[in-house]
């Protein structure tokens, strides 16, 4: 998208004078104050409070103060030394890559299951669309009452196992973050799979008729032709996956809130507990923390991923 | 394989969404010490609508969805129109500025909003848990996305098309809501179920801003599992999801085709 407006840009200079013109005209028929309001709305919801996040994560502003003062680097001294700002942004990083995972492995293997065209798979993708349309905070109590230890699934397994199982699926300072990513996959990977979906879809039945002639097999075609030629929509789904569990909250709020031990503490679970105890400046620090791991991981995850797409 | 799949594909809607879906329901339907610990067994005697009304009641449902719909009508359309309006300048407008606005304008796909210096900036506005104050952070929220749906859209459209209601004399605003903006329908409609998705769903930006001032359905929910979790009022939570979460799968249902192509079609090229 970029790189296309850039060239149409290096183009635009006019070098006649009829060109000249036309670009006047040009400008009349499309006027810049068209542009005004919609730009007003981002200035001040969107980059203000940004720029805000620069200049209060380093004040003492907070509901014990009466005035707001500057205090210098004390908040980022603060977080790291006590450890949460490390911690936080190590567990945020770990659930976003497995809830990209996650999400994407559920997602296409639910693509690849239910691609025929029959009245089953349409029925079951109506369904996994469901919890995409759900709120996220629903979803996590549902689940918080599912993994208890005498809840829904400990009674599955036991059923089958044949004896009683007590397992604290929330209740490990190891574990439980893994479990959480895999409630947020399973909220989104209805999504993902849409996706899948419509690129398996753009494949022309040429080329696979073609595999299919030289004797390729499933396995292989899906290896050496369908996978690849699915990169946009990989490109895509890991892009708003690593985006919208980064930005995470609902579920885990809703399933652990944080623990056990604080080990599922997303940035996003510290910015509303401190800002809850009136702690304003340490939650503007966290805020900025996310704002810099983001704007730092986005961007290169999202050009390696078109890059790859650019190579096949 | 063909007789394989039918009941790999039952069987996988059956444990992934049958066996959540189904302790939600049994659980809604139990009395407060049956549904201490919630499983997947049937109520004994169904409580389903006493439960109901118990969190119509006190979850304050009536307002709550009013209020969800008094901060996301007005959200969307105002985002929807301004964004476009917007793009259809970015997007015919060709210059060094113009790439600069355009990359600026849809940072916000990838940026993370500044959640806690926003409710600085309101209260500094004298917006601080008002609905305007809502709106207006949705809408600064989900600007990019429309900008960045809406700009790629219009450059599909022909120019000649503006260009015969300009000969006809059509002013600028003419040929934006006469001619482009009724073009635009397929675009609009996928970011309008997006956004509305996203912001009818919304509590963590909700906390920050309107938290404890107006209510909505998931701030309400957020309130009554809260106060749910410490009383094990299970089956109270259960209901309220149930009920909250009806408009939403009935407009799914009605729109469910139109949905899942409107989503699908902006993601793959």
């Amino acid at each position: 998208m970029t790189t296309t407006q850039l060239t149409r840009a290096e183009a635009a200079p006019p070098r006649t004078v009829a060109r000249a013109g036309r670009t006047v005209r040009h400008r009349q028929d499309h006027p810049a104050w068209f542009l005004v309001p919609a730009l007003a709305v981002l200035l001040v919801f969107f980059f203000v409070p940004t720029i805000y996040n620069f200049v209060y994560a380093f004040t003492n502003w907070s509901s014990f103060h009466a005035a707001i003062s500057f205090v210098g680097i004390d908040n980022f001294k603060d977080l790291f030394t006590n450890g949460s700002l490390l911690k936080d942004l190590r567990i945020t990083l770990v659930y976003a890559v497995l809830v990209a995972i996650f999400q994407n492995l559920f997602g296409l293997v639910l693509a690849l299951v239910l691609e025929r065209d029959t009245m089953i798979n349409r029925f079951a993708r109506v369904a996994f669309f469901v919890p995409v349309v759900m709120s996220a905070l629903a979803v996590g109590y549902i689940f918080q009452a599912l993994l208890k230890p005498q809840g829904g699934l400990n009674e599955i397994l036991g059923f089958f196992l044949r004896h009683d199982v007590e397992v604290a699926w929330l209740g490990s300072t190891t574990w439980t973050i893994v479990v959480v990513a895999l409630i947020h996959a399973w909220k989104w990977m209805g999504l993902s799979m849409l996706i899948y979906l419509a690129g398996l879809k753009t494949i022309s039945e040429d080329v696979l008729e073609a595999s299919r002639l030289d004797g390729a097999g499933w396995w292989t075609t899906f290896r050496e032709i369908r996978f690849p030629l699915l990169a946009p929509a990989i490109t895509f789904n890991v892009a708003t996956a690593l985006l919208g569990s980064m930005n995470g909250f609902d579920i885990v709020q809703a399933t652990t809130g944080g623990g056990p031990g604080g080990t599922t503490e997303l940035l996003n679970i510290f910015i509303f507990r401190t800002f809850g105890q009136g702690l304003f400046a340490q939650a503007t620090t966290m805020s900025l923390a996310l704002f810099a791991m983001v704007a730092i991981l986005a961007f290169p995850v999202i050009r390696i991923l078109r890059k790859r797409e650019a190579v096949l | 394989m063909r007789y394989v799949q039918p009941v790999v594909a039952i069987a996988l809607v059956v444990l992934l969404l049958g066996v959540p879906f189904w302790l939600v329901v049994v659980t809604a339907g139990k009395s407060q010490s049956e549904a201490l610990n919630p499983n997947l067994s049937t109520p004994s005697h169904w409580h389903l609508w006493d439960n109901f009304s118990t969190v119509f009641q006190e979850g304050h449902m009536t307002p709550a969805f009013f209020g969800s719909l008094l901060i996301m009508i007005p959200a969307v359309a105002g985002v929807l129109v301004l964004g476009a309006m917007a793009s259809w300048v970015l997007a015919r407008r060709k210059s060094r500025t113009i790439a600069f606005v355009y990359a600026l304008a849809i940072s916000g796909l990838v940026l993370p909003p500044a959640v806690v210096t926003i409710v600085l900036l309101l209260r500094q506005l004298g917006l601080a848990g008002t609905a305007l104050g809502m709106i207006g952070v949705y809408m600064g929220m989900y600007m990019s996305t429309v900008i960045f749906f809406v700009t790629g859209f219009v450059r599909t459209i022909p120019l000649e098309l503006e260009e015969a209601a300009r000969v006809d004399g059509a002013s600028p605003p003419r040929v934006f809501f006469r001619i482009i903006l009724p073009l635009l329908g397929p675009t609009i409609s996928t970011a309008t179920i997006l956004i509305c998705l996203y912001i009818w769903n919304d509590v963590f930006y909700a906390l920050f801003v309107i938290g404890g001032r107006i209510d909505t359905l998931p701030l309400n929910l957020y309130q009554v599992a809260s106060a749910g979790l410490y009383l094990n009022n299970w089956h109270l939570i259960f209901a309220y999801i149930i009920l909250m979460s009806l408009p939403l799968l009935v407009t799914f249902g009605l729109l469910q085709r139109r949905i899942i192509s409107g989503v699908t079609s902006g993601a793959v090229k």
